[in-house]
């Protein structure tokens, strides 16, 4: 006899809780519980039970088991997943293009010239020495212990997902600075996107697309990433001095000329400090995200998890920090120097 | 009226959801405190009436509080109106279409914000061909309306600044030049020299009069000062919560002060230096003279040169011809404000 057996009784839903009642399989509570020696049924009946789905079966088979939500849940997913894919798979197509084309160029490149360009992008950016010098340490550094290659790897992801961060989110956060409407609608999206464990990100992900594809990994990236760029951009539109705005009006300038001659220079160093943020989360995701095939240093970090080579994981984990510093301080550079601009006028 | 430039015919503006509904409210007697109370729903202007002539400087003027920015965002439309008309060279500004109401602001009015409100990321220069860059005009031409507009008030050569790196007084002369290089017949300016400290807000005033006798626009300027407001105005408009509480010829709004809140307004200032020798001269009497005076002297230097003897009697003249004659009696008399004066008969 189960628990809960009385409840169905009193209230006559007997018949139609075994109308059709097939024995079905053991739960792996039940079955750990036979095997210990006591029979399951007892050992329910002993204290009072929260009545959960299991113990409901139990009671009257009529009830589903928990497996079978999530067994529903997987059946529903992977029945839309087809029709899903018609749709996002030519659009997304392109994402895929890009990071591969970006790992083959990063890669394809000589160091000899590939140190030079990126010292000279940290020059130009940030337009500081002692930033640029940084760099060019950290890349010989990366060089010398032979993680050179997985190094560009990361940078490549990192500079694609980036890029389509701010030129997705950018048009967003215009579109929600104009529009009350929309940032009530959006702020949630952003809240749960950036809420979300980042493991989460990969599950429907994995289902959608095939692991081989690079795709999988940049929208992982740019969901998790963009978040901070559509919030900066919005509240730096809207922090625009209302006085300014209000001239702008007065002289008749159109919607667009307002958005560019006023709203966006004027919002930059907001928006800097949101690409700032967007390009340490690629940094940050790009690491997880070789647990679905992304390549670079968070693989190596990835093998000394797995394999327990712990010096590899260290080196990779440093490898990592040095990344982040180095991207950290040439945009954190780049921003203040658009600060200072904007203060200095 | 037929000539006035900008005609405000019964304009009201109360802040609300169903401000129109309210409109007749207020018209039936309703007001501010019960509108507030009862309706919530803010009244910020009410039955305003007012004719500003080309070529004029109107001013408005009012306490905080009283609706005069409201009213200046009327005219350009900043701020839509609950019901009312205000006609633009017999056009009504409100029943324009966005695109026309585009082209008022570029080519009939332009505007001088309190706070100067500069693009802080253009240089002076470019601040003040903004206008000329909003209607599409080409490079040379702005560089050139520019630098003429700079040279006028003052700025020339500080053109490849940046607006923060001057001060307030020429942050403020910027504003104006740009108000200028739009070459519009109207020029609003809403507290434009309210955020100026005293001696350099005397030189905005003298230059701004130095420039409207030269260029003749039509001015509508909003103050709370009531000194800037007698020493600038051709027409005096004085608010008090949204209404119009007496408005005209100024010299005649303080020699002759319609209710307490005037009186109390004019009470404080120095009548001696604002008053002009016109507003209180009488028809020649007398039959002999102590001296002649110009019309448009104030009574302070009048004093100066009767060295206080009030028994003299001045001729006074305005262009050469003779128009009347002041006693130093009836200077004295001016001097103390009405009210007091009407108590001391009694």
């Amino acid at each position: 006899m189960a628990a809960y057996d009385w409840f169905f009784d009193a209230v006559g839903l007997r018949a139609w809780c075994d109308a059709d009642a097939v024995d079905t399989p053991m739960s792996m509570a039940e079955l750990l519980a036979t095997t210990r020696g006591g029979d399951a049924a007892n050992a329910e009946e002993g204290g009072f039970l929260f009545p959960s789905l299991d113990v409901l079966h139990g009671a009257c088979p009529a009830i589903g088991q928990t497996r079978d939500l999530t067994a529903f849940l997987e059946e529903g997913f992977l029945a839309a997943r087809d029709e899903l894919r018609i749709v996002l798979d030519p659009i997304t197509q392109p994402l895929s293009w890009m990071l591969d084309g970006a790992l083959a160029l990063f890669q394809a490149t000589p160091w000899w010239l590939m140190i030079p360009i990126l010292l000279f992008a940290a020059w130009f950016a940030s337009r500081s020495r002692p930033v640029t010098a940084f760099v060019a340490a950290v890349l010989i550094f990366f060089a010398a212990i032979d993680h050179y290659d997985v190094a560009m790897q990361t940078l490549a992801i990192v500079f694609v997902c980036t890029s389509l961060s701010v030129a997705i989110g950018v048009p967003i956060g215009i579109g929600m600075s104009r529009s009350d409407l929309a940032q009530r609608l959006i702020v949630p999206i952003l809240d749960l996107l950036q809420t979300l464990p980042t493991f989460v990100y990969l599950i429907p992900l994995i289902f959608l697309f095939s692991v081989t594809e690079s795709k999988l990994y940049g929208i992982a990236i740019i969901l998790y990433a963009i978040v901070p760029v559509i919030r900066l951009t919005d509240l730096g539109i809207r922090l625009v001095d209302r006085d300014v705005i209000e001239a702008a009006d007065a002289f008749g300038m159109t919607k667009r000329q307002k958005l560019w001659q006023v709203q966006l220079p004027l919002a930059l160093p907001n928006i800097m400090a949101g690409v700032n943020q967007t390009i340490m989360m690629s940094l940050a995701m790009v690491v997880i995200a070789s647990l679905v095939s992304a390549p670079g240093l968070g693989v190596l970090v990835l093998r000394g998890i797995r394999n327990l080579e712990l010096g590899v994981g260290i080196v990779a984990g440093i490898g990592i920090v040095l990344l982040a510093v180095i991207l950290d301080r040439v945009s954190k550079a780049a921003l203040s120097r658009v600060d200072k601009q904007g203060k200095a006028r | 009226m037929p000539g006035a430039k900008i005609a405000i015919r019964n304009l009201y503006k109360i802040f609300g959801p169903r401000d129109r509904e309210m409109v007749a409210r207020v018209k039936g007697g309703t007001g501010k405190r019960d509108l507030l109370e009862n309706h919530a729903h803010v009244l910020g202007l009410q039955d305003i009436n007012v004719d500003m002539q080309p070529g004029e400087i109107t001013v408005i003027m009012g306490l905080s509080g009283s609706g005069k920015s409201t009213l200046i965002r009327h005219l350009n439309r900043l701020i839509e109106p609950s019901a009312g008309e205000v006609l633009v060279d017999g056009q009504d500004v409100l029943k324009l279409g966005p695109a026309e109401l585009q082209k008022l602001r570029r080519k009939t009015m332009s505007m001088v914000f309190q706070k100067f409100a500069l693009l802080p990321h253009r240089t002076v220069a470019q601040n003040a061909a903004m206008p000329l860059f909003v209607q599409g005009a080409p490079e040379g031409m702005r560089v050139r309306e520019a630098e003429k507009w700079l040279q006028r008030v003052g700025l020339g050569g500080y053109g490849d600044r940046y607006p923060s790196q001057l001060s307030g007084g020429m942050q403020q002369r910027v504003g104006i030049a740009r108000a200028l290089a739009a070459n519009t017949d109207i020029m609003l300016m809403d507290e434009a020299f309210s955020a100026l400290d005293p001696l350099i807000r005397t030189d905005m005033q003298d230059l701004l009069l130095e420039l409207q006798r030269e260029l003749h626009k039509t001015i509508v300027f909003i103050t709370h000062d009531l000194d800037e407001a007698l020493k600038l105005a051709d027409h005096l408009v004085i608010l008090n919560d949204g209404a119009v509480v007496q408005q005209g010829d100024p010299q005649h709004i303080l020699l002759n002060p319609a209710d307490p809140y005037i009186e109390d307004f004019v009470s404080d200032i120095n009548r001696a230096r604002v008053l002009r020798v016109r507003s209180i001269a009488t028809p020649v009497q007398a039959a002999r003279f102590d001296g002649e005076v110009e019309a448009d002297a104030n009574l302070e230097s009048l004093i100066a040169t009767s060295d206080g003897d009030t028994a003299r009697i001045y001729r006074v003249r305005d262009n050469g011809e003779i128009i009347g004659q002041v006693d130093m009696k009836d200077l004295v008399k001016a001097l103390v404000p009405s009210v007091r004066t009407e108590k001391g008969e009694k």
